[in-house]
């Protein structure tokens, strides 16, 4: 029985290794009738449960060290090689903090706030097709759910903000979830286009619909369309927002707020926020790659061999340091200028490039010589003149002005 | 499925109950989240997910939210020492089984109470993108037209705040001005 069992779950890996189709059924043959769901259930959950937080234990070493590379500096070198147990080593110190929960605080919301913000995040990764066979749940309205699971994690810095009873925690609340609502819209809006070209809300058909290559080279990505160029940038915006990260850490950032809705948590409490948060925004960039970088699509014809899963994960990580290089570089918003951004300039941004997706829908048909350059010239005008024009316009029509740098010697 | 049908009612009604019986402010905001999410699973288990998820979408994403927003900006949140309206609770609670038949009366002997549940329903997105934009487009823009109006309404009342400049080039007072505090001369230079 036990033997068995191994074999089949080896055997389980290696189908899964490999991106071939129905990896469960052979194991689940194996088990009793009767909880053969509930096996099923777990055996699509574990695998997210492992790679998830050991990306994000990767992650922070990660950013650690480049933005101290960013920044002239070397970054944590001190623990194991590298510094490559220095998760560990935060892990440890997370762990044994003492947990301060101040006296006038609302235990139950401030013990539940961390709880109601981890819960929606992990959620939102049973729709993401990470590789040719592996979705955890094949939802058709998986668009819907992710983003229902997203608005629900606001609530959450709400009852963390509320139940500290500090005006810090209060004001940051306030700041935090105003800025959530007003990027929210811009990061619907801008994959609209695509679920409107797909005529699918479900993302494993939005990524079967990503294949093929353009010449035999370019492959057939949603990115590499005017539309779908605009709104990756917006989503990605967008995403960074959402998430809380640099440049609109306004409701979290130590020199602005004193970790706003964070202030009153220490030790494993602020550990899973920190977790939530990464983890939000592993399953914002997860959304990206899924609808405009092809999902688990390879680049090219003839590394179509390596398995989905691995250029998921290498497109994925490649988001994240993107996200990393803008925190290191781009400086903090204000939180008026934060609003303005949203609601002035990538509304009226997203809104414009759902009639691009629509132009570029109703000329597939154009068939005259010279058809794809005149489609790509016209979708990529109408992108493009009024990012300059709004740019312009709330600006004030200022001119960068030349930058000189200054190297530490 | 009655299982699952009578624990989603119960954890339904128990937070119903408790949004509207519990003194303290934000306990009942978060309890009609609940609530929204207890209906969100109801549309779930009939088939629908699409307003299922859209319900929590909406509601839960945003509706939720404006409620915690207002408590967090009129900072009404202290818990009240007396119920804000008189009455014995029996009165109320016989009032409220008195609704109560008279909705189930209504509901049994209505024309759907009666029609047999003959065909499998298809709630496809699809199905109800195609019935929005052919029969039901005139209910759809005057729903526009309504989102419309609030969010102009919305802007219109913010911005009341700053008035126009007046003819001196001096603004009036307002909250949104940083000037230094008067002195004893009231100096209001621009």
């Amino acid at each position: 029985m036990i033997g068995d069992l191994l074999q089949g779950l080896a055997v389980m890996i290696w189908k899964v290794a490999t991106d071939q189709p129905d990896p469960k059924t052979d194991f689940l043959a194996v088990i009793p009738a009767g909880i053969q769901p509930v096996v099923s259930a777990v055996l699509s959950v574990i695998p997210i449960l492992i790679v998830f937080p050991s990306l994000f234990a990767l992650t922070t070493l990660l950013e650690r060290k480049g933005l101290g590379r960013i920044q002239n500096r070397l970054g944590p070198n001190r623990v194991g090689p590298f510094g490559l147990l220095q998760p560990a080593a935060d892990g440890l110190k997370m762990l044994t903090k003492e947990d301060i929960v101040p006296r006038d605080a609302d235990k139950l919301l401030h013990f539940l706030a961390p709880v109601v913000l981890l819960v929606p995040t992990l959620l939102a990764y049973a729709v993401l097709p990470f590789g040719r066979n592996l979705v955890p749940v094949e939802i058709d309205a998986g668009m819907v759910f992710f983003f229902a699971v997203g608005a629900s994690t606001e609530l959450s810095i709400f009852m963390a903000g509320w139940s500290s009873r500090n005006k810090y925690s209060l004001l940051g609340a306030m700041r935090a979830i105003s800025q959530m609502i007003s990027y929210e819209i811009p990061l619907i809006i801008s994959t609209v286009p695509v679920i409107m070209l797909t005529g699918s809300l479900s993302l494993v058909e939005i990524v079967n619909r990503q294949e093929g290559f353009l010449f035999g080279v370019l492959p057939r990505w949603h990115v590499f369309t005017p539309w779908g160029f605009a709104g990756f940038i917006i989503f990605l915006i967008a995403s960074l927002a959402e998430s809380n990260r640099s440049p609109f850490d306004i409701p979290e950032a130590e020199s602005e707020i004193i970790a706003g809705h964070l202030t009153e948590y220490s030790g494993f409490k602020y550990a899973l926020f920190f977790l939530a948060e990464y983890l939000g925004m592993f399953a914002m960039s997860g959304l990206a790659v899924t609808l405009f970088l092809g999902g688990w699509r390879a680049p090219l014809p003839f590394l179509g061999e390596v398995p989905g899963y691995m250029w998921f994960l290498g497109k994925l990580m490649g988001l994240v340091c993107v996200f990393i290089w803008i925190r290191g570089t781009v400086p903090r918003l204000r939180v008026d200028q934060l609003l303005n951004f949203a609601w002035k300039f990538l509304l009226p941004l997203s809104l414009i490039n759902l009639v691009t997706a629509a132009v570029w829908h109703f000329s597939v048909g154009w068939s005259f010589p010279g058809a794809l350059p005149v489609r790509w010239l016209i979708c990529a005008a109408m992108v493009a003149a009024p990012y300059a024009g709004l740019g312009r316009a709330l600006t004030g029509g200022g001119k960068p002005t030349r930058r000189t740098y200054r190297f530490a010697e | 499925m009655t299982v699952i049908f009578a624990i989603i009612s119960v954890v339904t009604l128990a937070s119903a109950v408790a949004a509207v019986s519990l003194r303290n402010l934000v306990y009942c905001a978060l309890c009609l989240t609940v609530t929204f999410a207890g209906l969100a699973a109801f549309y779930l288990q009939l088939g629908v997910p699409f307003a299922g998820w859209a319900q929590i979408l909406v509601y839960v994403g945003a509706v939720a939210v404006l409620v915690v927003f207002a408590i967090l900006l009129t900072r009404s949140g202290d818990p009240v020492a007396q119920p804000i309206l008189p009455g014995s609770r029996s009165t109320g609670l016989a009032v409220a089984v008195v609704i109560f038949g008279l909705l189930l009366a209504g509901i049994h002997t209505s024309r759907m109470a009666r029609r047999l549940p003959s065909r499998k329903p298809e709630p496809s997105v699809r199905s109800i993108g195609t019935q929005l934009m052919t029969r039901y487009v005139l209910p759809l823009e005057a729903i526009a037209m309504l989102l419309t109006a609030a969010t102009i309404g919305a802007a219109l009342i913010a911005m009341r705040e700053t008035g126009p400049k007046r003819s001196d080039g001096r603004e009036p007072a307002s909250s949104k001005t940083d000037h230094a505090p008067d002195h004893a001369g009231g100096e209001h230079t621009k």
